[in-house]
């Protein structure tokens, strides 16, 4: 079973941090393994998910696009329909009990467009914790209402102006101030990314996604789905779809990168397609760096997949070929995302519609493969509602008036 | 040439060494270079030169400022190189001080190599802990290196006693917990974290980081640590004084220490 002791998932994973950070990453490695062999913590965490979060999320039959594309059976994991809008909120519910039961006080958390940001202070709101959230300044200017959310929920918002003053520059600030106050402090990390136990902790968080997908998809078809697509950036809602799957060797994992304006532009996210081995935020896995190691800034029109870099598992599972990861550029990604809204009627988050994206792009050649209509499940990891803005000038909305399509 | 060399003349004058950061690149790749030779000239005993890095996250914002500016300005790993080997003459050892991916991007062997050719003594790596480290003790094995990994108030006895076992040269004690910066107050964790780790070190000396920015500061570290770290106050110096500046400060670090 993987990760190993010391966090490793082959050569990827471990933990690449200042020393004293490790006696924290010790701690909270011995409170995750006792708490979920703990039926009390267990429980808890279940019933909040069941109680609180709104899961088990339904996986909906989507006829209507699946009629639409035609050849195939698409089932989707309807993760949007949680609390906060994503599956984000079964890591964050996991960490704070964690930290409540750790007896610490304070969650700090990074965010990108905020969506990890209002997760945490949601959490926090709910268990009683104070939290702090970094995020880059120019995220929170792009990101104003988040920031209004999480104000709102009673999180304090410290805006990062150091390096890029994006994602990975709110990461290395989360860790300065975590080993400053690490002592009643607990880092309420975001992806199935960063040191161990980060990586193992967070994707056992979420790994309900695909516990509940199997047996939910056996009980409506009868059978396991042919492959399961989720959307890849530091990769959690990924990992907790893919996991209760890896097993099932008959079910293809795939996981969509985010492609950007194209991996031969190198303007993009796609850090195991477009990127090379390396270690940033203390785990090795695939980055994207230039010659000397240096980051590279990431970019794509999905503020959630826009990360330099990929949790080690998912690293791993590319080397054994395991899961397949492929990019799915921005137009691609809207392309979906106007698709899944006309059809279905649901607005997906910009990062599933990458999942979306990549499913329908993959699909033909897998039913000549199988000989088969496939059953595929996607995860449609959150809901579209905090992607407006971005949408509404993509497709023009804002100026003309008019309608897509 | 290696580390104890600047230990033992240390303590054969009956004082703790002054050890000296400033980043390669800051202000500019030549300037970086004047700067470490005005630093040496002034009375460091050990230099630590600096490899910027886009994701710092043990440096607090007068490093981060530097660094970023050093990157900015285009400086390579080629050139953090090229600064040891530019100041490596001028009588004390010099190490480079580098977050890890850039070594490992680089080859990790392959700057051993070129550490060593360019003079270089070592190598302090504060995100890579000895656990993770397995490529670079052969390494500095194979290329006489030495390796100096961070110990902290945090660190448990049992981490001590294995982190001073693979350290090769000193062993860098980070005394407060948190981002490097300068401190108006030395720690008082930091005479019983000396302690702890001088009882698993044996001879090794003692390095002490912790925000010292004056020579009175410097006083009160070197009376229980080998060695005195001073980065950041070195960095601000430069950045706001220039040359004039660094020495003053220098030389002011280098009397708290002298008996």
């Amino acid at each position: 079973m993987l990760p190993d002791d010391r966090g490793h998932f082959g050569p990827y994973g471990g933990r690449f941090v200042p020393e004293a950070l490790i006696a924290a990453l010790d701690e909270l490695d011995a409170h995750y393994r006792k708490a979920m062999a703990d039926p009390e913590f267990t429980g808890e965490f279940e019933r909040m998910l069941r109680e609180y979060a709104g899961t088990p999320s339904l996986l909906y039959d989507a006829t209507h696009l699946s009629a639409h594309i035609g050849g195939a059976r698409i089932l989707l994991k309807r993760e949007d329909l949680n609390h906060t809008g994503a599956h984000k909120v079964r890591n964050v519910l996991g960490q704070a009990l964690l930290t409540k039961r750790m007896g610490k006080g304070r969650v700090i958390a990074e965010t990108g467009a905020g969506q990890h940001g209002v997760a945490s202070a949601t959490a926090a709101a709910y268990l009683d914790l104070e939290c702090v959230v970094y995020m880059g300044e120019v995220d929170t200017k792009r990101q104003a209402l988040n920031v209004a959310r999480m104000k709102m929920l009673g999180a304090t918002v410290i805006p990062v102006t150091t390096g890029s003053r994006t994602l990975k520059d709110a990461i290395n600030e989360a860790l300065r101030d975590w080993v400053t106050n690490v002592d009643d402090t607990h880092y309420l990390l975001g992806t199935a990314a960063g040191p161990h136990p980060f990586p193992a902790m967070v994707r056992d968080f979420v790994r309900g996604i695909g516990v509940e997908a199997r047996a939910q998809c056996l009980a409506l078809t009868g059978a396991l789905p042919d492959a399961v697509a989720a959307c890849v950036g530091g990769g959690s809602n990924a990992i907790g779809m893919f996991h209760a799957f890896v097993p099932d060797a008959d079910v293809r994992l795939y996981g969509f990168e985010a492609g950007g304006d194209g991996i031969d532009t190198g303007r993009h996210a796609a850090s195991i397609t477009g990127g090379s081995h390396g270690v940033l935020h203390g785990s090795r896995s695939y980055l994207l760096q230039d010659e000397d190691g240096q980051t590279i800034e990431s970019h794509s029109i999905s503020a959630g997949l826009d990360y330099p870099s990929v949790g080690p598992e998912h690293a791993w599972l590319h080397d054994q070929g395991r899961a397949r990861y492929q990019p799915v550029t921005d137009a691609e990604a809207m392309d979906a995302f106007a698709l899944l809204c006309r059809t279905e009627g649901i607005i997906p988050a910009i990062e599933s519609a990458h999942a979306l994206a990549g499913a329908l792009r993959v699909l033909p050649a897998l039913r000549e493969e199988l000989g088969h209509e496939p059953t595929v499940i996607v995860n449609l990891s959150g809901r579209g509602d905090k992607d407006m803005h971005t949408a509404g000038e993509y497709f023009g909305l804002f100026d003309s008036g008019e309608v897509i399509g | 040439m290696t580390v104890s060399v600047a230990f033992e003349k240390a303590r054969a004058e009956g004082r703790a060494a002054l050890v000296g950061y400033l980043p390669a690149g800051f202000p500019s790749v030549a300037e970086g270079i004047a700067a470490v030779k005005a630093m040496i000239e002034s009375g460091v005993d050990l230099v630590e030169i600096g490899l910027p890095y886009s994701d710092p996250v043990m440096d607090g914002p007068v490093i981060q400022r530097a660094t970023e500016q050093a990157l900015a300005g285009g400086v390579r790993t080629r050139d953090v190189l090229h600064t040891v080997e530019a100041v490596a003459g001028a009588g004390v050892p010099v190490l480079i001080m580098s977050y890890w991916n850039p070594v490992e991007k680089y080859g990790v062997d392959a700057f051993a190599r070129d550490l060593a050719a360019a003079g270089g003594a070592g190598l302090i790596t504060p995100d890579l802990i000895p656990d993770e480290a397995e490529e670079w003790l052969a390494a500095s094995d194979a290329h006489k290196l030495d390796r100096v990994f961070l110990v902290s108030p945090s660190s448990t006895d049992e981490r001590i006693a294995m982190t001073v076992a693979h350290c090769r040269g000193f062993v860098y004690a980070t005394a407060v917990m948190g981002v490097t910066g300068a401190r108006d107050s030395t720690s008082s964790a930091a005479p019983t974290l000396v302690a702890r780790v001088k009882a698993a070190a044996g001879n090794l000396p003692v390095g002490v980081g912790l925000g010292v920015r004056s020579g009175a500061q410097a006083a009160e570290v070197g009376a229980y640590a080998d060695g005195v770290i001073v980065g950041s106050a070195l960095v601000s110096a430069l950045a706001d004084g220039g040359l004039p500046a660094l020495r003053t400060l220098t030389q002011d670090l280098r009397s708290g220490l002298t008996p």
